[in-house]
């Protein structure tokens, strides 16, 4: 596709000349750098609840966002009209960050490299209605048959189509189709006189809507909700205090996105408010540690051609064999570190200026095999699944909240604990990583990242990891 | 666009969806406008200045909702939009208990709310650039170990919304919103940390004084300096009223008419129970004029009020929208709350505990080993069961005085008890947001550390 085909361009008759303009009002201050972020943004959303299909949503946003740069200054303006008098509008808000005469010259654009991560022909927001809905009413009649005491059960699915266009002053002009899907199941067990337990699945990814129907199903999700919710019925009180802790592969890999993803975005390390800052080549983590950051991975939620700021996304080696070896960068920061951009400036709409975001975040398979980790273990815990996470990355402190574990005793899984609080230090959590499984997994597509009031879609995941040392919050 | 234009807007869009099928509607549309300022290391850093609009439908046929949102509000956008909403409304599952208020029902309170300041507008560029500027560096002027900072910043809103229902309901108001921050990084030795102080008010005049706002900010972050963990035990927990406010947020989770419904709260079905002890009274008013969580109808066109939600100890209401009133053949409390579209959710007004006798000195000076928690981390709250296991940092309390900075700590118990056992309610009860908490006593939480 060219840009005369491109969505803007045929829908909204935006020419190559009207970039150029627009970026010249924005670079008319004095700024060194600018560009523009078109977005068009279809989205639905469906749920289910107590059987019944009680919403449903569908609705579009679009907008563009100006934003320049002169030295470490950004102005940032947006406007939801595209017409050519409020796009200058918002270029002539933004330029006013710098003052004084222009001095880029214009740049003729130029279509980057094209390639497809997410080659999917109709979108499921393109796809009919009543197959989409089925695919909740298919989540609660499975959760509920899984089990007698599963009482309540809610269903959603969302779906969205984003078309976007980055122009820039370096002369960069992208333009992307980015589908998205995504579904989750929660599921509330009781058994006689108790009280209910809570269970939650869900996934998804830039996939096509048969990915639903033939790869990860509505059954599949939901059943997982039902079991979590069922284990969770048993589950003892949860230690508290510093234990040996054994994450279970996929989901837990959330440790990593906590412990030292978010402390790898350049925009702290340069500002030097990170735990990570000025660590580069030091050791971080145990030599088994290898961990990387890849927008690149085929359907995957995390994944993107090219990021928001028009730079396509990379394979990032964050951590290797515990040694730190980079950040994430996005336009700005990669500029003041005079570092190559790595396809990680991000955004969560036109209405916000892009930083250093992760995409999916992993750590490489080790060498064990998970059952020698677990048996290796006289006493501890192991974690399957998880809540969220959060950190301080100042401080490095970060935790996370297991939803699914189990007592490690006498190198066997034991019995179910209840939901317990996993708190660690970033720069030294992963130094007590002792083995690594050979099962690298990555989590089923659910995962939403929020940093300064913005929400992105993301992965994680890791192999089975044993941690000599964590501290856990216990219960009650 | 007008004021009276978008009202009409709003007004026509319901009219239309009626003609074209709908048996009841509502339509919501929002504007806004937002401008803020970074300052760091006492040079600008960002500036965004901005606004937009969106249009939300919801519709009804007969027992069936469908809902559509736009941002295009021209004769096509909403014509597209009205369509949209028809077309799931075809589609989606009878609901024996869907619908829109009673005409009885709906109205707005008459009371001047004064959520709109206009001298919020009227503020210029360079005041707000100064002003940010002027709290990043009374943080950074107060200590030498303040080395580095996060920035100061100035934040303003200006909103409208405009709502109307088939069932004669039309309303609006505006309102306006500013805060100032500061957000320092202290430094010594191998210890770094960060902490924030932000004011925020209706009224450009009812900020706090920059100077204030940096000072406060950099007292919090230099008592953090050094922050060790400390053994596993189990002792009291006090919360300092930041932090407090989150054991609110909680508490509103649980009387939240969506979870009692589902029986998926610790608290579903205990009205008129006794559920925490009895010096604690949760209030929720969203008729108290200047505050942040008040509103003059809530999102379904039901009136404001205040409501007693635990009373001297016993539950006395949940907060409810009118369909989770319907389920559970009760009335709304006014607690309606949704972005644009979809069904209404349930949100609370000015949600606060009701201040008691003790100062935090006090308080602080009856401990001899405990926890007092200015900052808590991670989703670790089941507001099915009541669990509760979060990440936290603060200051140990020894012999009734602050001993050292505490951090990598996790604080556990259950609500239902953390309820029951609050000892002590402060006296220093502080409106700085839609929740708001005094100091608050737990006789023993169990912290997990070393």
């Amino acid at each position: 596709m060219s840009f005369p085909e491109s969505f803007f361009s045929s829908r909204f008759a935006i020419t190559r000349g009207d970039l150029e303009s627009y970026l010249s009002e924005a670079l008319s201050k004095g700024g060194d750098y600018a560009d523009l972020y078109f977005e068009y943004l279809s989205t639905s959303n469906i749920s289910i609840d107590e059987s019944i299909v009680k919403s449903a949503t569908q609705g579009v946003s679009l907008g563009v966002g100006v934003r320049v740069i002169a030295g470490e200054r950004t102005g940032y303006a947006y406007s939801d009209d595209l017409s050519p008098q409020k796009v200058r509008q918002a270029a002539h808000v933004a330029a006013c960050i710098a003052a004084g005469p222009a001095k880029v010259e214009k740049t003729p654009l130029e279509e980057g490299r094209k390639r497809n991560l997410y080659p999917v022909l109709t979108a499921p927001h393109e796809t009919a209605f009543l197959k989409r809905m089925d695919l909740v009413k298919r989540a609660d009649a499975a959760a509920r048959a899984y089990d007698p005491r599963i009482f309540q059960v809610q269903a959603t699915y969302a779906d969205s189509l984003r078309h976007v266009m980055v122009a820039t002053s370096a002369g960069v002009l992208s333009f992307d189709r980015q589908p998205m899907a995504r579904m989750g199941v929660a599921a509330l067990a009781r058994q006689s006189g108790g009280a209910p337990q809570r269970g939650y699945a869900g996934g998804g990814g830039r996939v096509e809507l048969s990915f639903f129907l033939e790869e990860k199903t509505p059954e599949h999700f939901a059943c997982e909700a039902a079991r979590q919710a069922i284990v969770q019925l048993d589950a003892v009180d949860a230690p508290a205090g510093e234990t040996t802790v054994v994450l279970g592969p996929g989901w837990p890999g959330i440790l990593l996105h906590e412990a030292v993803g978010h402390g790898l975005e350049a925009d702290f390390n340069r500002k030097k408010v990170s735990a990570f800052s000025d660590r580069i080549g030091q050791q971080v983590a145990s030599p088994l540690c290898t961990v990387i950051d890849d927008g690149t991975i085929r359907n995957r939620r995390g994944s993107l051609n090219v990021d928001d700021e028009g730079n396509p996304t990379q394979r990032n080696v964050l951590i290797e064999n515990g040694v730190l070896r980079g950040y994430l960068q996005d336009a700005l920061s990669s500029r003041i570190l005079r570092a190559s951009p790595t396809g990680n400036g991000r955004r969560e709409s036109y209405e916000h200026i892009p930083m250093p975001r992760m995409t999916n975040t992993f750590m490489l398979a080790g060498e064990s095999d998970p059952a020698d980790i677990i048996r290796s273990v006289p006493k501890g815990i192991y974690c399957a699944n998880f809540g969220g996470g959060q950190v301080d990355i100042t401080s490095g402190n970060f935790v996370f909240a297991a939803s699914e574990s189990y007592l490690i005793e006498d190198g066997k899984l034991t019995r179910p604990v209840r939901n317990a609080t996993l708190i660690g230090n970033g720069p030294e959590a992963l130094r007590y990583v002792s083995m690594v499984g050979n099962d690298l997994q990555l989590d089923e597509g659910i995962g939403i990242c929020g940093k300064e009031g913005q929400s992105v879609p993301v992965g994680v995941g890791i192999p089975t990891l044993k941690i000599d040392r964590m501290t856990v919050g216990g219960t009650a | 666009m007008s004021q009276n234009h978008l009202a009409e807007l709003a007004q026509q869009t319901v009219k239309q969806a009626l003609e074209r099928g709908a048996t009841d509607a509502e339509c919501t549309i929002r504007e806004g406008s937002e401008f803020s300022v970074n300052v760091r290391m006492r040079e600008v850093e960002s500036l965004k200045q901005a606004g937009s609009r969106t249009a939300g439908l919801r519709i009804l046929r007969g027992k069936r909702a469908g809902s559509a949102y736009t941002s295009d509000l021209s004769a096509e956008g909403i014509e597209r939009m009205v369509a949209s909403a028809l077309e799931l409304a075809a589609i989606t599952s009878e609901d024996p208990h869907a619908g829109l208020p009673e005409p009885q029902e709906l109205g707005a309170i008459s009371t001047d709310l004064q959520l709109y300041c206009s001298d919020v507008e009227r503020i210029e560029t360079p005041v707000k650039i100064d002003l940010a500027r002027a709290a990043e560096a009374a943080a950074l002027d107060a200590d030498p170990r303040i080395t580095n900072s996060e920035g100061g910043s100035f934040d303003s809103r200006l909103g409208r919304r405009v709502f109307a229902n088939s069932r004669g309901f039309a309303g609006e108001y505006r309102s306006s919103y500013c805060s100032l921050a500061a957000v320092p990084v202290a430094r010594e030795g191998d210890s770094m940390e960060r902490d924030y102080w932000v004011s925020m008010a209706r009224s450009f005049a009812g900020l706090e004084p920059a100077a204030h706002v940096g000072r406060v900010a950099a007292d919090r972050v230099l008592r953090r300096l050094g922050a060790r963990k400390v053994e596993t035990q189990r002792v009291p927990v006090v919360f300092e009223p930041r932090t407090a406010r989150s054991l609110l947020s909680n508490v509103f989770e649980a009387v939240h008419g969506e979870s009692i419904y589902r029986h998926a709260s610790f608290l579903a079905g205990r009205l008129e129970e006794k559920v925490a002890t009895e010096a604690l009274t949760v209030i929720d008013d969203a008729t108290i004029p200047g505050l942040f969580g008040s509103t003059p109808f809530d999102d379904e066109g039901v009136p404001s009020r205040r409501t007693a939600v635990i009373e001297r100890g016993v539950l006395k209401s949940y907060l409810l929208n009118t369909y989770t009133a319907r389920k559970l053949g009760m009335k709304t409390t006014g607690s309606a709350s949704r972005g644009v579209s979809g069904n209404a959710g349930i949100g609370h007004g000015n949600l606060f505990i009701e201040r008691g006798e003790r100062s935090p000195g006090e308080i602080i000076a009856g401990i001899t080993d405990g926890l007092y928690v200015t900052e808590l981390i991670g989703s670790g709250v089941n507001i099915v069961t009541g669990d509760y296991s979060r990440g936290a940092a603060g200051l140990w309390i020894r012999n009734g005085e602050f001993a050292f900075p505490v951090s990598e700590v996790t604080i556990a118990g259950n609500l239902n008890k953390m309820l029951m056992d609050m000892e002590a309610i402060g006296s220093d009860l502080e409106f700085r947001g839609s929740t708001a908490a005094p100091t608050l006593l737990i006789r023993e939480m169990t912290v997990g550390g070393r």
